[in-house]
């Protein structure tokens, strides 16, 4: 039996994309996890993975066409039971049960959306279309609110016009008057679809998702934050005493004990691990912590490492490195965008020392970590120069207090600290 | 002046009379009677029987022999007593007057004015309350008007009488003992374009005829409801006036479109589309429709309020668009 | 049937010309059901050969101010008025050249020029547009009169009831000519009509009515002048029964289930081209070679007409939506 394979959707705000390339053709056998395309998105080029073991049997999208979310990009020809299924109830068990235990499996793509629009363990049943007025989805555009995040006021709690001009009065407050009928769109005006973004088209796209997404964050997360410096003396001098037998391709690289330590810590402080949605938090079933990486150019993304609790320091770091490369020629695959569930950030040796994030949503925690510094220390009475980090946290008040703060970013320091033991 | 809906409508015949001598009224009853409806009282004293014409009960004679009249060079008002009996006449309205000017390349135009009474609300049953204008309005050829406002029903009939094409004019039964004031001196009123009766912000609430009226007191009641609701009058019926339906669409993201008439395959059916075609990213919510119901209008009064569209079905209606209701407004 | 002897010939001239009408229809259907086949004409083709004596006699009759309607068997009528066989052809195929501008077709013609308002083909449809342009006349003070053609189908119709009696109520200058072919398509008149005597129930309308041998085109021109006299005169209207006979079957896709060859052969000796060409010869007014070249001249202007409608144009299709309403320069 025939099924399509649709255009994935890999973020809240992703309402299209387009086809660049194809990686496979008709009649081409795909496994599960293959990499079968790239989609170009607001967020950059992004590779879109199979879910199952299928026979390609037709390209329906040809590169260069954009295609809703939602809409068939191929057609497959599943195998076993699979078969017997439609694909659109297939699709909607998948899609409905990203909290329950079932998905440890890597049928994830849709994480964000569905976490939005489908919280519980549905039946079999399509999550629900969110009701929006066409002239609030204009709006919303305009105005760059995030629909998702609405409540609905209008007919069968349809979101109005009304529900995003006073969302965008709310955060921004300098909108204009609500009655703006008949106006055009201030700007920006949407790509010609046959078009293939530019450089610059891309660079703005990907500004506009950024300011997207930290608007929301800013206008409804309310942030607190922690910060603690200790010394790495200890740490950095194990690291390249390890690093010293190591070629330099295999040398471990600081981030991946960073990224170890906050995975670590968070399978003991879950609620610092997940999503609120839908008036509540919702833990993550597994830790994948998103990297913020900075692109050329400008813009960043954070891709997930996932599972990063579960993997060696070579593993992460062998990743870290495939990322943040693949992330700068803009090759990021749907699951590594749409899949983080705390995100980490670090400037590196920039030289400033301490960096506050601000948290992605519907993600509830971000770990920021400043440049290494050379400071005063003082141990044990004994003053000396150490290199020095400023670990920081900023979280949502919502899922959790600051008490639980500071004992999760203490444990994070203590972990840093004993990368013996990661 | 003081006036009613009714003596506007005999004044612009009589004006229309005077003023060309190729205008005649002809229809059942229109002159010894005096009208059914007493439109045309007196004036068959005052023009004489040749001008102020009783025909036989034959819509389809005479309203051809109209269509004939107007190719002869004479400007002819066919009064077709309810659009009831005009299905009587529906080969020579559809297959000669819309028809004849294209069919001859554009060699016979057919410069004829019809008139006839529509809508129910007078306990007269079934074969006698239809509003069927949105019928009419499907044929390409003619002209639909219906005046509503006493100032419409005094100059639309001259303005109709002037276009080279038949006009088919929509009066409301309900209409005709309306009173009101009317300058001395009414001027003539144009038969294409919409016209906003009542300025809002929050739902526009389109319709003609007596439905402008239902509609300017939903207005009133939605008003203290803190619901500022814009009344447009379409008046023509064909040519819609899309400028003016999107117009007030664009600017309060509500529609609500009220009609006697049913709602299946009704002219608020093509209203609703063309909305959606032309400003659905404007639309804040579905278009609503207030209709007739679906049933041959009965005649018990309680049945007969039942079926057609009532000023707290329209409110109903548009508060449905306003706040969150439990699914889609039907 | 018997009718009343044959009015005398009428002047040589005069003779020839009903001749070279009648000529001009035949031929010209020949060809228009040649170019049929060829589908240079579309759409439905009902041809009048047999019936050409009724058009041309009666038109003959009237003035060029009178006005004419008739039915969707109409190239006789038109051509008989008058209106030119190159722009009729060129409206058989579609062409803008064609006197309706190639919107009508076969079953429309119209021309402003010869006052003839078609071409109508719902039956019966055009009756009360006769009578309406008949009251105009009337209203005006005009003495025009309407020839208002249609078939013995018409009869059956409710507009036709409706008609007679308007114009006769209101004492208008219509004459109402009943075309009466025996057939309403392929329902004979006897399975169609309670009273088959299509004139007497004209009168009980209170209007004069008699049949007329529709064969004859000198008896047809004769009655039709006593009436049209009578009409202009005042005497309201006037009821003609034209009885003929088409040769031909309905239209082009008719098997003629519903007669038999016998009787289509029965009347084709009563051919109305014949039944006058003998008259002549006989009078001494028309020989071989006199036929012969009203042939030719015939077969030239329907040569003519087909290649004028062949080198014609098709109307840009970015005028489609024409003359739905009146262009503003049509508009008074």
């Amino acid at each position: 039996m025939s099924k399509p394979y649709r255009m994935p959707s890999l973020g809240a705000g992703m309402e299209d994309g387009t086809v660049i390339e194809w990686h496979v053709e008709p009649g081409q056998r795909v496994r599960r996890g293959d990499v079968v395309g790239v989609v170009d998105t607001e967020k950059g080029a992004i590779e879109i993975e199979i879910w199952e073991d299928a026979e390609v049997l037709e390209i329906v999208a040809d590169p260069g066409t954009k295609v809703p979310v939602g809409e068939p990009l191929l057609v497959l020809a599943g195998q076993g039971d699979d078969d017997d299924r439609s694909p659109s109830a297939q699709e909607s068990v998948e899609a409905a049960t990203p909290g329950s235990a079932e998905a440890e499996s890597p049928a994830l793509e849709d994480v964000w959306d569905e976490s939005e629009a489908a919280p519980e363990a549905a039946p079999v049943e399509a999550a629900p279309r969110l009701r929006v007025s066409p002239v609030a989805r204009r709006r919303a555009r305009e105005l760059r609110v995030e629909l998702e995040s609405l409540e609905g006021s209008g007919p069968g709690g349809a979101i109005t016009l009304a529900d995003v001009e006073s969302a965008a009065r709310g955060e921004a407050g300098e909108e204009e008057a609500p009655d703006s009928a008949g106006q055009e769109p201030p700007s920006s005006p949407p790509r010609p679809k046959d078009e293939e973004p530019g450089d610059k088209d891309r660079h703005a796209a990907m500004r506009k998702a950024i300011a997207v997404a930290m608007t929301r964050s800013k206008r409804e997360i309310p942030h607190y934050y922690l910060a603690h410096a200790f010394s790495l003396e200890r740490t950095l001098r194990w690291l390249s005493r390890v690093n010293e037998e190591r070629r330099p391709a295999e040398r471990l690289l600081l981030a991946s004990l960073y990224l170890k330590a906050v995975a670590k810590s968070v399978r003991e402080f879950p609620e610092f691990n997940g999503f609120w949605d839908d008036g509540g938090f919702r833990p993550a079933p597994g830790v994948h912590p998103g990297m913020a990486i900075s692109l050329r150019g400008g813009g960043l993304v954070a891709p997930a490492i996932h599972d990063a609790d579960q993997r060696s320091l070579e593993e992460l770091t062998k990743g870290i490195r495939d990322l943040v490369q693949r992330a700068r020629s803009g090759h990021l695959r749907g699951s590594e965008v749409a899949d983080p569930t705390i995100t980490l950030t670090s400037l590196g040796d920039r030289g400033v020392e301490t960096v506050f994030g601000v948290i992605y949503p519907p993600q509830v925690a971000i770990v920021g970590v400043g440049s290494v510094v050379e400071r005063p220390w003082a141990v044990g009475g004994m003053v000396g120069s150490h290199r020095v980090v400023t670990l920081t946290l900023a979280a949502d008040h919502r899922a959790s207090d600051g008490h639980r703060g500071s004992l999760f970013l203490d444990r994070i320091a203590r972990h840093f600290e004993t990368p013996e033991d990661l | 002046m003081k006036t009613t809906y009714r003596e506007a409508v005999r004044e612009a015949i009589r004006e229309a009379m005077h003023r060309d001598e190729r205008v005649f009224l002809m229809g059942e009853d229109v002159g010894r009677y005096g009208g059914c409806y007493a439109v045309s009282k007196g004036l068959l004293e005052e023009f004489g029987p040749e001008r102020i014409r009783d025909t036989p009960l034959a819509e389809s004679g005479f309203t051809g022999a109209g269509i004939g009249a107007a190719l002869g060079g004479m400007r002819p008002i066919v009064e077709i007593m309810t659009v009831n009996f005009s299905f009587l006449a529906l080969d020579q309205i559809v297959n000669n007057a819309a028809t004849l000017l294209h069919m001859s390349g554009g060699a016979f135009n057919v410069p004829l004015v019809i008139r006839m009474a529509t809508g129910g609300g007078r306990q007269v049953a079934a074969q006698h309350s239809r509003s069927l204008e949105g019928w009419y309005a499907h044929i390409p050829g003619l002209r639909i008007v219906a005046p509503a406002t006493l100032d419409d029903a005094r100059g639309m009939l001259w303005s109709a009488l002037e276009d080279p094409d038949p006009v088919i004019l929509f009066e409301h039964v309900l209409l005709y003992n309306m009173e009101g004031e009317l300058p001395e001196q009414a001027g003539p009123v144009s038969i294409e374009g919409a016209a906003v009766r009542r300025e809002g912000t929050d739902v526009s609430l389109i319709t003609f005829g007596i439905g402008v009226f239902k509609a300017l007191e939903a207005a009133e009641v939605l008003a203290e409801e803190g619901v500022s609701a814009e009344v447009l009058d379409l008046r023509s019926l064909r040519p819609l006036d899309d400028r003016a339906i999107l117009e007030t669409v664009r600017k309060t993201h509500r529609a609500v479109i009220i009609d006697e008439g049913w709602r299946s395959g009704g002219i608020s059916a093509e209203i609703s589309a063309r909305i959606t075609e032309g400003a659905f990213y404007d639309l804040d919510a579905p278009p609503a429709r207030v209709c007739g119901v679906e049933v041959p209008t009965p005649y018990p009064e309680h049945l007969e309020r039942a079926a057609l569209p009532q000023v707290p079905d329209i409110v109903e209606a548009a508060r449905g668009l306003l706040s969150g209701g439990e699914g889609d407004v039907a | 049937m018997t009718f009343p002897p044959s009015p005398p010939l009428p002047d040589p001239s005069h003779a020839h010309s009903l001749l070279r009408s009648m000529l001009l229809v035949r031929r010209f259907e020949e060809k228009c059901a040649e170019l049929y086949t060829e589908q240079k004409i579309r759409g439905f083709l009902h041809l009048y050969i047999g019936e050409e004596a009724v058009a041309t006699g009666s038109i003959a009759a009237l003035e060029r101010r009178d006005s004419v309607v008739a039915t969707y068997r109409e190239h006789g009528q038109a051509l008989a008025r008058g209106v030119p066989a190159t722009t009729v052809m060129a409206e058989m195929f579609g062409k803008q050249e064609g006197c309706a501008r190639g919107r009508g077709g076969s079953m429309h013609l119209f021309d402003a020029e010869t006052r003839f308002y078609g071409g109508n083909a719902i039956v019966a449809g055009g009756l009360p547009l006769a009578v309406g342009l008949a009251l105009a006349a009337h209203m005006q003070g005009e003495d025009r009169v309407t020839a208002c053609y249609f078939g013995d189908g018409a009869m059956a119709e409710g507009e036709f009831h409706e008609s007679m009696n308007l114009a006769a109520l209101w004492n208008l200058p219509v004459l109402f000519c009943c075309e009466n072919n025996l057939y309403a398509m392929g329902t004979a008149l006897e399975v169609a009509q309670a009273e088959t005597d299509l004139a007497l129930r004209a009168t009980s309308y209170g209007m004069p009515a008699w049949p007329v041998d529709g064969m004859d085109v000198l008896a047809v021109e004769h009655a039709t002048r006593r009436a049209v006299q009578s009409v202009r005169a005042g005497g309201g209207p006037h009821f003609l029964e034209f009885r003929t006979y088409r040769f031909r079957p309905h239209s082009m896709f008719d098997p003629e289930l519903y007669r038999s060859r016998d009787e289509v052969a029965e009347w084709k000796k009563r051919d109305p081209i014949v039944l006058l060409a003998n008259r002549m010869r006989e009078a001494g007014i028309l020989d071989d070679a006199g036929m012969d070249a009203l042939e030719a001249e015939v077969a030239e202007e329907v040569d003519n007409s087909v290649r004028f409608a062949e080198e014609g144009s098709w109307e840009p299709v970015e005028e489609l939506t024409r003359f739905v309403h009146s262009d503003p320069e049509v508009a008074e």
